[in-house]
Protein backbone atom coordinates (compact mmCIF):
# COMPACT_ATOMS: atom_id res chain seq x y z
CA UNK A 1 0.00 0.00 0.00
CA UNK A 2 1.44 3.38 -1.03
CA UNK A 3 1.69 5.49 2.18
CA UNK A 4 1.08 8.79 0.37
CA UNK A 5 -2.04 7.38 -1.25
CA UNK A 6 -3.26 5.69 1.96
CA UNK A 7 -2.92 8.97 3.85
CA UNK A 8 -5.71 10.38 1.70
CA UNK A 9 -8.25 7.63 2.48
CA UNK A 10 -11.15 8.47 4.79
CA UNK A 11 -10.36 7.70 8.44
CA UNK A 12 -10.64 4.02 9.35
CA UNK A 13 -11.56 2.75 5.88
CA UNK A 14 -9.88 0.18 3.68
CA UNK A 15 -9.25 0.61 -0.04
CA UNK A 16 -7.70 -1.52 -2.79
CA UNK A 17 -4.06 -1.06 -3.84
CA UNK A 18 -3.13 1.89 -6.04
CA UNK A 19 -2.18 -0.46 -8.91
CA UNK A 20 -5.58 -2.14 -8.88
CA UNK A 21 -7.30 1.24 -8.68
CA UNK A 22 -5.37 2.51 -11.73
CA UNK A 23 -6.18 -0.71 -13.64
CA UNK A 24 -9.90 -0.32 -12.76
CA UNK A 25 -9.88 3.21 -14.16
CA UNK A 26 -8.18 2.44 -17.49
CA UNK A 27 -11.43 1.62 -19.37
CA UNK A 28 -13.02 4.86 -18.13
CA UNK A 29 -9.98 6.89 -19.17
CA UNK A 30 -10.10 5.25 -22.62
CA UNK A 31 -13.78 6.19 -22.94
CA UNK A 32 -12.90 9.75 -21.99
CA UNK A 33 -10.12 9.82 -24.60
CA UNK A 34 -12.52 8.56 -27.28
CA UNK A 35 -14.90 11.37 -26.34
CA UNK A 36 -12.06 13.88 -26.34
CA UNK A 37 -11.07 12.92 -29.91
CA UNK A 38 -14.72 13.27 -31.02
CA UNK A 39 -15.04 16.62 -29.23
CA UNK A 40 -11.86 18.03 -30.79
CA UNK A 41 -13.07 16.95 -34.25
CA UNK A 42 -16.51 18.50 -33.69
CA UNK A 43 -15.04 21.75 -32.40
CA UNK A 44 -12.36 21.96 -35.09
CA UNK A 45 -14.25 20.71 -38.16
CA UNK A 46 -17.80 21.44 -37.06
CA UNK A 47 -21.00 19.48 -36.58
CA UNK A 48 -20.57 17.81 -40.00
CA UNK A 49 -18.76 15.20 -37.91
CA UNK A 50 -22.18 14.10 -36.69
CA UNK A 51 -25.17 12.62 -38.49
CA UNK A 52 -27.37 15.45 -37.24
CA UNK A 53 -29.19 17.42 -39.92
CA UNK A 54 -31.61 20.32 -40.01
CA UNK A 55 -34.26 17.61 -39.64
CA UNK A 56 -32.52 15.87 -36.73
CA UNK A 57 -31.23 18.83 -34.75
CA UNK A 58 -31.96 16.95 -31.52
CA UNK A 59 -30.21 13.59 -31.54
CA UNK A 60 -28.12 11.20 -29.43
CA UNK A 61 -26.59 13.92 -27.25
CA UNK A 62 -29.99 15.36 -26.34
CA UNK A 63 -31.31 11.87 -25.54
CA UNK A 64 -28.30 11.38 -23.23
CA UNK A 65 -28.76 14.87 -21.78
CA UNK A 66 -32.42 14.37 -21.01
CA UNK A 67 -31.81 10.90 -19.64
CA UNK A 68 -28.95 11.85 -17.31
CA UNK A 69 -30.75 14.99 -16.15
CA UNK A 70 -33.76 12.83 -15.20
CA UNK A 71 -31.57 10.18 -13.55
CA UNK A 72 -29.59 12.88 -11.73
CA UNK A 73 -32.79 14.18 -10.15
CA UNK A 74 -32.01 11.97 -7.16
CA UNK A 75 -29.68 14.74 -5.97
CA UNK A 76 -32.24 17.48 -5.64
CA UNK A 77 -35.02 15.19 -4.49
CA UNK A 78 -32.91 13.47 -1.82
CA UNK A 79 -31.69 16.93 -0.74
CA UNK A 80 -35.30 18.12 -0.54
CA UNK A 81 -36.32 15.08 1.54
CA UNK A 82 -33.28 15.36 3.82
CA UNK A 83 -33.05 19.08 4.47
CA UNK A 84 -36.59 20.37 3.87
CA UNK A 85 -38.84 17.43 4.82
CA UNK A 86 -36.43 16.23 7.52
CA UNK A 87 -35.86 12.57 6.59
CA UNK A 88 -32.71 12.26 8.72
CA UNK A 89 -31.95 8.68 7.66
CA UNK A 90 -31.25 9.93 4.13
CA UNK A 91 -28.14 11.74 5.43
CA UNK A 92 -26.42 8.38 4.98
CA UNK A 93 -26.99 8.48 1.21
CA UNK A 94 -27.12 12.22 0.46
CA UNK A 95 -23.38 12.53 -0.35
CA UNK A 96 -23.64 9.82 -3.00
CA UNK A 97 -26.83 11.39 -4.39
CA UNK A 98 -25.13 14.80 -4.66
CA UNK A 99 -22.12 13.27 -6.42
CA UNK A 100 -24.33 11.39 -8.90
CA UNK A 101 -26.26 14.60 -9.59
CA UNK A 102 -23.03 16.55 -10.07
CA UNK A 103 -21.69 13.94 -12.51
CA UNK A 104 -24.95 13.90 -14.48
CA UNK A 105 -25.34 17.67 -14.73
CA UNK A 106 -21.70 18.55 -15.38
CA UNK A 107 -21.51 15.81 -18.02
CA UNK A 108 -24.73 16.99 -19.65
CA UNK A 109 -23.56 20.61 -19.79
CA UNK A 110 -20.15 19.59 -21.19
CA UNK A 111 -21.93 17.61 -23.90
CA UNK A 112 -24.21 20.57 -24.66
CA UNK A 113 -21.08 22.68 -25.08
CA UNK A 114 -20.20 20.50 -28.09
CA UNK A 115 -23.80 20.17 -29.25
CA UNK A 116 -24.35 23.90 -29.72
CA UNK A 117 -21.60 23.88 -32.36
CA UNK A 118 -19.99 27.15 -31.35
CA UNK A 119 -19.36 27.09 -27.58
CA UNK A 120 -17.85 30.57 -27.76
CA UNK A 121 -21.37 31.82 -28.43
CA UNK A 122 -22.87 29.74 -25.62
CA UNK A 123 -23.47 32.86 -23.53
CA UNK A 124 -25.89 34.24 -26.17
CA UNK A 125 -28.76 32.23 -24.67
CA UNK A 126 -28.22 33.97 -21.33
CA UNK A 127 -27.68 37.48 -22.61
CA UNK A 128 -30.01 37.63 -25.63
CA UNK A 129 -32.65 35.56 -23.90
CA UNK A 130 -36.10 34.84 -25.28
CA UNK A 131 -38.17 34.93 -22.10
CA UNK A 132 -40.97 32.89 -23.71
CA UNK A 133 -38.68 29.98 -24.54
CA UNK A 134 -38.81 26.79 -22.48
CA UNK A 135 -35.31 25.96 -23.76
CA UNK A 136 -34.00 29.27 -22.38
CA UNK A 137 -35.54 28.40 -19.00
CA UNK A 138 -33.87 24.99 -19.13
CA UNK A 139 -30.49 26.58 -19.94
CA UNK A 140 -30.78 29.06 -17.08
CA UNK A 141 -31.92 26.48 -14.57
CA UNK A 142 -29.45 23.69 -15.36
CA UNK A 143 -26.53 26.12 -15.34
CA UNK A 144 -27.58 27.65 -12.02
CA UNK A 145 -28.33 24.19 -10.61
CA UNK A 146 -24.89 22.92 -11.60
CA UNK A 147 -23.55 25.80 -9.49
CA UNK A 148 -25.71 24.64 -6.58
CA UNK A 149 -24.51 21.05 -7.03
CA UNK A 150 -20.89 22.21 -7.08
CA UNK A 151 -21.53 24.05 -3.79
CA UNK A 152 -23.13 20.90 -2.34
CA UNK A 153 -20.21 18.75 -3.53
CA UNK A 154 -17.53 21.16 -2.24
CA UNK A 155 -17.98 20.35 1.50
CA UNK A 156 -17.62 16.63 0.66
CA UNK A 157 -14.27 17.37 -1.02
CA UNK A 158 -13.24 19.53 1.93
CA UNK A 159 -13.90 16.56 4.25
CA UNK A 160 -10.90 14.74 2.81
CA UNK A 161 -8.62 13.69 5.68
CA UNK A 162 -5.68 15.82 4.57
CA UNK A 163 -7.75 18.86 3.59
CA UNK A 164 -9.37 18.76 7.05
CA UNK A 165 -5.97 19.65 8.51
CA UNK A 166 -6.19 23.08 6.88
CA UNK A 167 -8.24 25.04 9.39
CA UNK A 168 -9.62 27.62 6.94
CA UNK A 169 -10.92 24.99 4.51
CA UNK A 170 -12.34 22.82 7.30
CA UNK A 171 -14.24 25.79 8.71
CA UNK A 172 -15.49 26.83 5.29
CA UNK A 173 -16.78 23.30 4.65
CA UNK A 174 -18.53 23.22 8.03
CA UNK A 175 -20.12 26.61 7.43
CA UNK A 176 -21.37 25.50 4.02
CA UNK A 177 -22.84 22.39 5.65
CA UNK A 178 -24.74 24.54 8.15
CA UNK A 179 -26.62 26.44 5.45
CA UNK A 180 -27.11 23.45 3.13
CA UNK A 181 -30.91 23.62 3.56
CA UNK A 182 -30.88 26.97 1.74
CA UNK A 183 -28.99 25.47 -1.22
CA UNK A 184 -31.23 22.39 -1.16
CA UNK A 185 -34.34 24.59 -1.39
CA UNK A 186 -32.80 26.61 -4.25
CA UNK A 187 -31.87 23.38 -6.03
CA UNK A 188 -35.40 22.06 -5.63
CA UNK A 189 -36.86 25.22 -7.15
CA UNK A 190 -34.43 25.15 -10.09
CA UNK A 191 -34.85 21.42 -10.70
CA UNK A 192 -38.63 21.55 -10.63
CA UNK A 193 -38.65 24.11 -13.40
CA UNK A 194 -35.95 22.69 -15.65
CA UNK A 195 -37.20 19.10 -15.37
CA UNK A 196 -40.66 20.40 -16.24
CA UNK A 197 -39.55 22.67 -19.03
CA UNK A 198 -37.65 19.82 -20.68
CA UNK A 199 -41.00 18.08 -21.01
CA UNK A 200 -42.81 21.31 -21.77
CA UNK A 201 -40.67 22.10 -24.78
CA UNK A 202 -41.94 18.93 -26.50
CA UNK A 203 -45.53 19.37 -25.34
CA UNK A 204 -45.86 22.83 -26.88
CA UNK A 205 -44.93 21.62 -30.39
CA UNK A 206 -48.36 22.15 -31.89
CA UNK A 207 -47.18 21.18 -35.38
CA UNK A 208 -46.01 17.76 -34.19
CA UNK A 209 -49.05 15.80 -33.02
CA UNK A 210 -46.85 12.97 -31.74
CA UNK A 211 -45.49 15.22 -28.98
CA UNK A 212 -48.16 17.91 -28.61
CA UNK A 213 -50.26 17.88 -25.43
CA UNK A 214 -52.85 20.15 -23.90
CA UNK A 215 -52.21 21.41 -20.42
CA UNK A 216 -52.65 23.86 -17.59
CA UNK A 217 -52.11 27.57 -18.33
CA UNK A 218 -48.78 27.80 -20.28
CA UNK A 219 -47.61 24.33 -19.21
CA UNK A 220 -48.54 21.24 -21.26
CA UNK A 221 -49.11 18.01 -19.30
CA UNK A 222 -45.66 16.80 -20.37
CA UNK A 223 -44.24 19.49 -18.05
CA UNK A 224 -45.72 17.76 -14.99
CA UNK A 225 -45.07 14.24 -16.30
CA UNK A 226 -41.36 14.99 -16.79
CA UNK A 227 -41.06 16.37 -13.23
CA UNK A 228 -42.88 13.36 -11.81
CA UNK A 229 -40.92 10.81 -13.84
CA UNK A 230 -37.61 12.45 -12.83
CA UNK A 231 -38.36 12.40 -9.10
CA UNK A 232 -39.55 8.80 -9.45
CA UNK A 233 -36.49 7.58 -11.39
CA UNK A 234 -33.81 9.78 -9.76
CA UNK A 235 -33.92 8.01 -6.35
CA UNK A 236 -33.98 4.63 -8.15
CA UNK A 237 -30.78 5.58 -10.00
CA UNK A 238 -29.17 6.64 -6.71
CA UNK A 239 -30.09 3.25 -5.22
CA UNK A 240 -28.70 1.48 -8.30
CA UNK A 241 -25.38 3.35 -8.13
CA UNK A 242 -24.93 2.63 -4.41
CA UNK A 243 -25.81 -1.03 -4.95
CA UNK A 244 -23.26 -1.19 -7.79
CA UNK A 245 -20.63 0.42 -5.53
CA UNK A 246 -21.46 -2.12 -2.80
CA UNK A 247 -21.19 -4.99 -5.30
CA UNK A 248 -17.82 -3.83 -6.66
CA UNK A 249 -16.27 -2.99 -3.27
CA UNK A 250 -17.90 -6.03 -1.58
CA UNK A 251 -18.88 -3.82 1.34
CA UNK A 252 -22.11 -2.57 2.82
CA UNK A 253 -22.03 1.17 2.32
CA UNK A 254 -25.54 2.44 3.04
CA UNK A 255 -27.86 1.32 5.87
CA UNK A 256 -30.98 -0.52 4.67
CA UNK A 257 -33.21 2.07 6.34
CA UNK A 258 -31.96 4.84 4.04
CA UNK A 259 -32.34 2.69 0.91
CA UNK A 260 -35.81 1.51 1.93
CA UNK A 261 -37.02 5.06 2.67
CA UNK A 262 -35.87 6.15 -0.76
CA UNK A 263 -37.35 3.04 -2.42
CA UNK A 264 -40.73 3.53 -0.70
CA UNK A 265 -40.96 7.17 -1.82
CA UNK A 266 -39.87 6.18 -5.34
CA UNK A 267 -42.55 3.46 -5.32
CA UNK A 268 -45.42 5.86 -4.66
CA UNK A 269 -44.08 8.41 -7.13
CA UNK A 270 -43.60 5.78 -9.84
CA UNK A 271 -47.14 4.51 -9.21
CA UNK A 272 -48.63 8.01 -9.56
CA UNK A 273 -46.48 8.72 -12.62
CA UNK A 274 -47.50 5.51 -14.42
CA UNK A 275 -51.16 6.16 -13.65
CA UNK A 276 -50.98 9.70 -15.04
CA UNK A 277 -48.92 8.51 -18.02
CA UNK A 278 -51.65 6.00 -18.90
CA UNK A 279 -54.31 8.74 -18.68
CA UNK A 280 -52.10 11.03 -20.78
CA UNK A 281 -51.55 8.28 -23.39
CA UNK A 282 -55.29 7.58 -23.64
CA UNK A 283 -56.19 11.28 -24.04
CA UNK A 284 -53.41 11.66 -26.62
CA UNK A 285 -54.48 8.55 -28.57
CA UNK A 286 -58.25 9.08 -28.50
CA UNK A 287 -58.63 12.87 -28.38
CA UNK A 288 -55.58 14.78 -29.61
CA UNK A 289 -54.50 12.43 -32.40
CA UNK A 290 -57.94 12.22 -34.12
CA UNK A 291 -58.19 16.01 -33.72
CA UNK A 292 -55.00 16.26 -35.84
CA UNK A 293 -56.60 14.04 -38.52
CA UNK A 294 -54.54 10.97 -37.62
CA UNK A 295 -54.89 7.61 -35.93
CA UNK A 296 -52.56 6.19 -33.31
CA UNK A 297 -51.10 3.65 -35.74
CA UNK A 298 -50.16 6.43 -38.20
CA UNK A 299 -47.28 7.24 -35.85
CA UNK A 300 -45.94 3.70 -35.96
CA UNK A 301 -46.47 2.60 -39.56
CA UNK A 302 -42.95 3.40 -40.81
CA UNK A 303 -39.39 2.94 -39.64
CA UNK A 304 -37.99 0.92 -36.74
CA UNK A 305 -40.02 2.70 -34.06
CA UNK A 306 -43.15 0.58 -33.82
CA UNK A 307 -45.99 0.34 -31.29
CA UNK A 308 -43.65 -1.91 -29.27
CA UNK A 309 -41.98 1.27 -28.02
CA UNK A 310 -45.21 2.41 -26.38
CA UNK A 311 -45.79 -1.04 -24.87
CA UNK A 312 -42.21 -1.23 -23.62
CA UNK A 313 -42.29 2.27 -22.13
CA UNK A 314 -45.69 2.18 -20.42
CA UNK A 315 -46.25 -1.49 -19.59
CA UNK A 316 -42.92 -3.33 -19.35
CA UNK A 317 -40.78 -0.50 -17.97
CA UNK A 318 -43.62 1.44 -16.34
CA UNK A 319 -46.35 -0.68 -14.78
CA UNK A 320 -44.15 -3.68 -13.88
CA UNK A 321 -41.46 -1.77 -11.88
CA UNK A 322 -44.22 0.29 -10.23
CA UNK A 323 -45.93 -2.92 -9.04
CA UNK A 324 -42.64 -4.44 -7.80
CA UNK A 325 -41.74 -1.26 -5.91
CA UNK A 326 -45.23 -0.89 -4.44
CA UNK A 327 -45.16 -4.40 -2.90
CA UNK A 328 -43.27 -3.96 0.44
CA UNK A 329 -41.88 -7.52 0.47
CA UNK A 330 -40.63 -7.21 -3.11
CA UNK A 331 -38.81 -3.89 -2.59
CA UNK A 332 -37.25 -5.23 0.63
CA UNK A 333 -35.75 -8.10 -1.38
CA UNK A 334 -32.30 -6.93 -2.62
CA UNK A 335 -32.61 -8.63 -6.02
CA UNK A 336 -36.12 -7.43 -6.81
CA UNK A 337 -35.25 -3.90 -5.68
CA UNK A 338 -32.36 -3.75 -8.16
CA UNK A 339 -34.53 -5.20 -10.96
CA UNK A 340 -37.32 -2.70 -10.29
CA UNK A 341 -34.92 0.26 -10.10
CA UNK A 342 -33.20 -0.84 -13.31
CA UNK A 343 -36.53 -1.22 -15.13
CA UNK A 344 -37.75 2.13 -13.82
CA UNK A 345 -34.60 3.90 -15.03
CA UNK A 346 -34.82 2.11 -18.42
CA UNK A 347 -38.42 3.29 -18.79
CA UNK A 348 -37.44 6.91 -18.18
CA UNK A 349 -34.53 6.70 -20.67
CA UNK A 350 -36.94 5.18 -23.21
CA UNK A 351 -39.42 7.99 -22.56
CA UNK A 352 -36.75 10.64 -23.23
CA UNK A 353 -35.65 8.77 -26.38
CA UNK A 354 -39.22 8.63 -27.69
CA UNK A 355 -39.82 12.33 -27.10
CA UNK A 356 -36.49 13.36 -28.66
CA UNK A 357 -35.90 11.03 -31.59
CA UNK A 358 -39.28 9.51 -32.53
CA UNK A 359 -40.94 12.94 -32.41
CA UNK A 360 -38.54 14.18 -35.07
CA UNK A 361 -38.55 10.97 -37.14
CA UNK A 362 -42.29 11.00 -37.83
CA UNK A 363 -43.22 13.16 -40.86
CA UNK A 364 -45.64 16.01 -40.27
CA UNK A 365 -46.44 16.96 -43.87
CA UNK A 366 -48.41 14.79 -46.33
CA UNK A 367 -45.40 14.67 -48.66
CA UNK A 368 -42.95 14.08 -45.79
CA UNK A 369 -41.09 10.81 -45.38
CA UNK A 370 -39.95 8.99 -42.28
CA UNK A 371 -36.37 10.04 -41.52
CA UNK A 372 -34.07 7.67 -39.68
CA UNK A 373 -30.87 8.57 -37.88
CA UNK A 374 -27.85 6.70 -36.61
CA UNK A 375 -25.07 8.47 -34.69
CA UNK A 376 -21.47 8.63 -35.94
CA UNK A 377 -18.56 7.27 -33.89
CA UNK A 378 -17.79 10.84 -32.81
CA UNK A 379 -21.30 11.20 -31.37
CA UNK A 380 -21.09 7.83 -29.59
CA UNK A 381 -17.65 8.75 -28.26
CA UNK A 382 -18.81 12.04 -26.75
CA UNK A 383 -21.94 10.43 -25.27
CA UNK A 384 -20.07 7.46 -23.80
CA UNK A 385 -17.37 9.75 -22.41
CA UNK A 386 -20.03 10.81 -19.93
CA UNK A 387 -20.19 7.22 -18.66
CA UNK A 388 -16.40 7.10 -18.37
CA UNK A 389 -16.36 10.45 -16.58
CA UNK A 390 -19.04 9.26 -14.19
CA UNK A 391 -17.22 6.06 -13.24
CA UNK A 392 -13.92 7.91 -12.89
CA UNK A 393 -15.23 10.70 -10.65
CA UNK A 394 -17.31 8.30 -8.55
CA UNK A 395 -14.31 5.98 -8.10
CA UNK A 396 -12.01 8.85 -7.11
CA UNK A 397 -14.60 10.27 -4.72
CA UNK A 398 -15.22 6.88 -3.12
CA UNK A 399 -11.49 6.29 -2.66
CA UNK A 400 -10.55 9.63 -1.18
CA UNK A 401 -13.70 11.21 0.27
CA UNK A 402 -16.15 10.14 2.98
CA UNK A 403 -18.87 9.48 0.43
CA UNK A 404 -20.67 7.00 2.66
CA UNK A 405 -20.65 8.32 6.24
CA UNK A 406 -21.68 4.96 7.73
CA UNK A 407 -19.07 2.89 5.87
CA UNK A 408 -16.82 2.46 8.92
CA UNK A 409 -19.71 1.52 11.18
CA UNK A 410 -21.16 -0.98 8.71
CA UNK A 411 -17.77 -2.62 8.03
CA UNK A 412 -16.04 -3.01 11.40
CA UNK B 1 -29.66 40.51 -19.66
CA UNK B 2 -29.93 43.59 -17.47
CA UNK B 3 -32.74 46.19 -17.46
CA UNK B 4 -30.44 48.75 -19.09
CA UNK B 5 -29.89 46.53 -22.15
CA UNK B 6 -31.70 47.57 -25.34
CA UNK B 7 -33.44 44.17 -25.60
CA UNK B 8 -35.04 44.53 -22.17
CA UNK B 9 -38.78 45.25 -22.10
CA UNK B 10 -40.64 46.53 -19.08
CA UNK B 11 -43.27 43.78 -19.18
CA UNK B 12 -44.34 41.03 -16.72
CA UNK B 13 -42.66 38.31 -18.81
CA UNK B 14 -39.20 39.86 -18.42
CA UNK B 15 -39.86 40.69 -14.77
CA UNK B 16 -40.89 37.14 -13.88
CA UNK B 17 -38.33 35.25 -15.95
CA UNK B 18 -35.27 37.32 -15.18
CA UNK B 19 -36.54 38.32 -11.72
CA UNK B 20 -36.51 34.69 -10.61
CA UNK B 21 -33.08 34.15 -12.19
CA UNK B 22 -31.56 37.08 -10.31
CA UNK B 23 -33.32 36.01 -7.11
CA UNK B 24 -31.73 32.56 -7.37
CA UNK B 25 -28.30 34.03 -8.13
CA UNK B 26 -28.66 36.42 -5.15
CA UNK B 27 -29.58 33.50 -2.85
CA UNK B 28 -26.61 31.43 -4.05
CA UNK B 29 -24.26 34.42 -3.73
CA UNK B 30 -25.61 35.28 -0.27
CA UNK B 31 -25.13 31.70 0.92
CA UNK B 32 -21.54 31.62 -0.27
CA UNK B 33 -20.96 35.09 1.21
CA UNK B 34 -22.31 34.02 4.63
CA UNK B 35 -20.09 30.93 4.67
CA UNK B 36 -17.06 32.99 3.63
CA UNK B 37 -17.69 35.75 6.21
CA UNK B 38 -18.30 33.25 9.03
CA UNK B 39 -15.10 31.42 8.12
CA UNK B 40 -13.15 34.67 8.07
CA UNK B 41 -14.58 35.66 11.46
CA UNK B 42 -13.70 32.25 12.93
CA UNK B 43 -10.19 32.26 11.50
CA UNK B 44 -9.55 35.78 12.81
CA UNK B 45 -10.91 34.79 16.24
CA UNK B 46 -14.04 36.97 16.24
CA UNK B 47 -16.33 33.94 16.32
CA UNK B 48 -16.06 30.52 17.94
CA UNK B 49 -15.79 27.39 15.81
CA UNK B 50 -18.96 25.31 16.06
CA UNK B 51 -18.77 21.55 15.94
CA UNK B 52 -21.37 20.65 13.39
CA UNK B 53 -22.79 17.15 13.15
CA UNK B 54 -22.92 16.20 9.46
Amino acid sequence: MNPFDAALFPEGTKRCSLKLFIAWNIPWILLLLWGLVGAVLCLYKGLNQTNMTDYFAFALWIVFDLAVIALGAGAFFTGFLTYIIGKKELKDIINAAVLIGFICYSGAIAMLGIDIGQPLRGWFIFWHVNVHSMLAEVSFCITAYLGVLAIEYLPIILENRQIQRIKELRLFGNNLHEIMAMFAATGTFLSFFHQGSLGGLFGVMYARPFAYREGFYVWPWTFFLFVLSAIAAGPCFTILCTRLAEFITRKKLVPDKAVQTLAKIAAYLTGIYVLLKIVDTLVWAYKLTPKAGLTLMDYYKEGPYGIWLLIAEVIIFGIIPAIILLIPKARQHPGWLVVACLMNCTGIVLNRFVFTVVTLAIPVMPFGRFVSYWPTWQEWGIALALVGYGFLLFSLSYRYLPLFPKERELNP
Amino acid sequence: MFPFCFEWKWDPDHFIFLGFLYLVLIIIGTGLGIAFLKTSAQVLGFMRERHFDH
